[in-house]
């Protein structure tokens, strides 16, 4: 009984490495698709201030693109940790959503350290130096997560059942969703109040400890009930995140990199042109009358004739 | 209001022009606007209603079949629409889309047609994307709709989100401020392909007399090869008397460097524009032609605003024009769809030699500026200009700075003023997604009152401080086709020209208008 929570704690760990993995393999193994960039792009360099393009040079193609990650990366950092979009252009939401995605960044950050913490071997009572520096970071990130996701939670489930435009696109869904971190995140903290900070998260550590060194040996975690508690409703949240549209975190990577900012030209003779070509071979069975597609005519034989009306061109 | 979407057969919301909030002076009297043309009896009660307009035309079912039959294909095109075959060419992003949604509203906030019709919340542009997302979920993938939301698909629910998938400019702009990526203008592109490549189902003015008249006859203006010749040795004419200099564009010269593709409605509306560009490319000494091929002299691709196949026959036309006249390069002219067509979306559609670079004509006329091919007297244009950005060149593109370049130096920089926002923030003019050739019932009105108004507020607050009469006339600077139709729509609806001053052209006309050899005066001011 007392092992339960460690093996949720290990299954919901498990249960979402293999969605994420599922879900990124299903976008990465999307068909190649039409370029439809939206300006500004960020890793266009200077040009990139007032969104431009390597369309403005002139000849563009016997030109070296200029291709800056550091440029994406000054975009990307900031939308993650700060949600800039969210902010600038819908200021009450953000005050709700930037703290409860903060405080899950927060969450994982304290869950990281308590990895760290225990592979170094050290004891929670008697931590010192850089040890020391983990457990009290492990306590304020954890603390500060739970108290900024619980407020943001809520803010966000709030605002939802009663701002007209967010309540009317709601689906019982969405509105649970919220309701559950509200609850996940509320036990954890009932959990630091009954046991105070320190050894709620000193226990937590010790589990999380087992979970990072099972490779090297066996499970032997026991914590105070609260906690178990804490720790198998984070990891059913863990496990059930991703199989809902909150896996955005994965969709949002694809959404900048494969579409909004994916302006590689397709040059004569390179790769691209292979793999166009093999689109280009594929049936189609569209039936409006200008196409006719009958699943054997492929691509391009609908592109260069026209039902009845053209013929073969 | 997803479930009143698929009841009743009447509109589901008018505009009501008290809601709307004023226009800047000399326009800001709400009371005084021209009203709102309301829909006949007689189209109400033949065509399918959603909302005070109707661009689509969809007859009411007669038959029960008629009914089965709209949602059947609907939803057969739908499934076309996620697969990998039917649909390569956007199912990634339409997946994204599609499943990503945070339902926040942030993208609202962003589009001028929610914004200016009073805030209405059935043009939210997630409105749309959620009646197909939820019609997805429900119908195509069983899933529940306690975790999807609810809808009930019937013949009205199609038939409306069909006319609603019309009232988006896909201009992209809440695209451009959704915190997840999420595209409810490509949603709209593709509910508008679903009624197109499965239904049949399109407007007319871009299909039988857009897209499908261009493949046959060569132009969605209706020219065919001998016209648009004849029509632009007219204009050499006509450019050579105005401006004192000999202009002949040259046709179908083989081994030419560059091919210039115009929107030929530039040939039948705006002749000084292919007028100038031929002035200032012979002017420049530039080897270049045009050709009397089928559909190469007319740059337009209604394909991208509804259908990938219409797409992509044309810009195989274009292509294949090029390819048989050995040039180096495709140029595009003033047309911001024709630039994003060939330039952007045909990009992945084309292979081998088909693959010839394609180049904006914006980028050619400030290479010809910053070269000094051509002196310029900036004193020529002494009145207030600015400067407006097509979205598909823009936003769509990146083409920001060339446009500016040229304006530095053919305008006084006091002159110039810029729209707030402005570059790839810019507000479409309201012409976008086809709606500037659209004009059927009361459509035209819509546009004006709706879609257009927000790029309306923004010239008037552009010239806010000048003297807004037509003694002191002003500039709208606009290099683009569609664009300037819409203007000049606008423009004529609401008097702005006799009232404000306020007149539209393109860019090469203002670089015509400042050249020193040519004779002054190549912008007459006079309203046509
Ligand atoms: S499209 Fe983007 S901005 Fe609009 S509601 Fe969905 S997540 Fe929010
Ligand atoms: S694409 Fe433009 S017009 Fe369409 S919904 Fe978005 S902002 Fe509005």
């Amino acid at each position: 009984m007392e092992t339960v929570p460690f093996w949720f704690a290990c299954a919901g760990l498990l249960a979402f490495l293999v969605s994420v993995t599922l879900r990124t393999m299903m976008w990465l193994r999307m068909p190649i698709h039409v370029r439809w960039e939206l300006y500004p792009v960020a890793h266009e360099g200077k040009r990139a201030s007032y969104g431009g393009s390597y369309l403005e040079e002139s000849e563009w193609w016997k030109k070296p693109r200029e291709f800056s990650i550091w440029g994406e990366i000054r975009v990307m950092v900031p939308e993650i940790l700060f949600l800039v979009a969210l902010r600038e252009h819908n200021r009450k939401l953000w005050y709700r959503s930037f703290p409860f995605h903060f405080g899950l960044y927060l969450i994982t950050a304290g869950t990281v350290l308590m990895g760290g913490f225990a592979l170094m071997g050290s004891q929670w009572e008697s931590a010192e130096g850089f040890a020391g520096v983990l457990r009290m970071g492990i306590i304020v990130f954890g603390l500060a997560g739970l108290v900024l996701g619980l407020l943001g939670a809520a803010g966000l489930l709030h605002r939802r059942m009663t701002a007209p435009e967010l309540k009317d696109f709601s689906a019982p869904a969405d509105l649970f969703n919220l309701a559950v971190f509200v609850a996940v995140f509320s036990v954890a903290l009932s959990g630091i109040v009954l046991l105070g900070v320190v050894e709620f998260f000193a226990s937590l550590t010790g589990l999380i400890g087992q979970i990072v060194k099972l490779p090297f040996g066996h499970a032997e975690a026991q914590v105070p009930g609260i906690v178990g508690l804490s720790v198998v409703l984070m990891s059913l949240l863990l496990a059930y995140i991703p199989l809902t549209h909150m896996s955005h975190f994965i969709g949002k990577y694809f959404a900048y990199h494969s579409v909004r900012w994916n302006d590689a030209p397709n040059l004569k003779g390179s790769k691209q042109e292979k793999v166009i070509q093999e689109a280009l071979g594929q049936p189609v069975s569209w039936s409006a009358s200008h196409i006719a597609g009958d699943g054997k005519k492929n691509w391009v034989d609908v592109a260069t004739t026209m039902p009845g009306e053209i013929k073969d061109r | 209001m997803f479930a009143d979407f698929s009841r009743g057969d009447d509109c589901l919301f008018e505009i009501n022009q008290k809601d709307q909030q004023p226009l800047p002076p000399p326009f800001d009297d709400i009371d005084e606007e021209p009203l709102f043309r309301r829909l006949t009896e007689e189209a109400k009660k033949k065509y399918v209603l959603l909302d005070d307009t109707i661009a689509v035309n969809i007859p009411k079912p007669e038959t029960q079949e008629e009914e089965a039959q709209l949602v059947n294909s609907f939803l057969s095109g739908l499934r076309r629409l996620v697969s990998r075959e039917d649909n390569w060419t956007f199912l990634e992003p339409l997946m994204i889309s599609l499943e990503h949604c945070a339902k926040c509203q942030t993208c609202s906030e962003g589009c001028h047609i929610y914004e200016e019709s009073g805030r209405h919340p059935y043009y939210r542009p997630s409105y749309r994307s959620e009646i197909l997302r939820r019609i997805y979920f429900k119908y195509l993938k069983n899933s529940s709709t306690w975790v999807h939301g609810d809808i009930e698909l019937n013949w009205k629910t199609v038939a409306r989100l069909i006319e609603l998938s019309y009232r988006c400019n896909l201009c992209r702009r809440c695209a451009q401020s959704c915190p997840i990526g999420v595209d409810n203008a490509l949603l709209a592109r593709e509910i508008r392909k679903v009624a197109s490549q499965e239904m049949g189902i399109v407007p007319k003015e871009l299909h039988d007399s857009g897209s499908m008249l261009q493949l046959k006859v060569g132009s969605s203006t209706g020219m065919n090869a001998i016209v648009a010749r004849d029509n632009v040795e007219f204009i050499d004419e006509d450019t050579t008397d105005r401006t004192g200099i000999a202009v002949e564009t040259p046709w179908d010269k083989e081994g030419a460097d560059i091919l210039l593709i115009h929107n030929a409605g530039e040939i039948m509306a705006w002749p000084e524009n292919p007028g100038g560009f031929a002035l200032l490319f012979s002017a420049a000494g530039l080897s270049w032609t045009m050709s009397s091929d089928l559909a190469a002299y007319d740059g337009i691709n209604y394909g991208v605003w509804y259908d990938d196949f219409q797409f992509a026959r044309t810009a195989l036309l274009h292509l294949e024009a090029a390819r048989k006249l050995k040039v180096k390069k495709i140029v595009i002219g003033e047309c911001g769809h024709a630039h994003k067509a060939l330039s952007v979306i045909a990009d992945k559609v084309v292979t081998g030699d088909l693959n010839i670079p394609r180049e904006s004509g914006i980028n050619v006329l400030r290479d010809i500026v910053r070269e000094g091919r051509v002196k310029f007297d900036k004193s020529r244009n002494d009145f207030p200009v600015t400067l407006h950005d097509p979205c598909n060149l823009v936003r769509l593109m990146g083409i920001v700075s060339p446009q500016r370049e040229i304006i530095e130096a053919i305008v006084p920089k006091e002159r110039f003023r810029e729209m707030e926002p402005h570059g790839v923030e810019n507000y479409c003019c309201g012409g976008g997604s086809g709606f500037a050739i659209m004009s059927g019932h009361n459509f035209a009105h819509w546009r004006h009152h709706v879609s257009g108004r927000r790029k309306l507020r923004q010239v008037l607050e552009a010239f806010q401080g000048e003297v807004m009469d037509m003694e002191h006339p002003k500039y709208v600077c606009a290099p683009c086709s569609n664009c300037k139709g819409q203007l000049r729509d606008i423009i004529a609806y609401y008097d702005a020209w006799e009232r404000a001053g306020i007149y539209y052209g393109g860019l090469v006309e203002l670089m015509v208008n400042a050249m020193v050899d040519a004779q002054p005066g190549y912008i007459d001011w006079e309203w046509h």
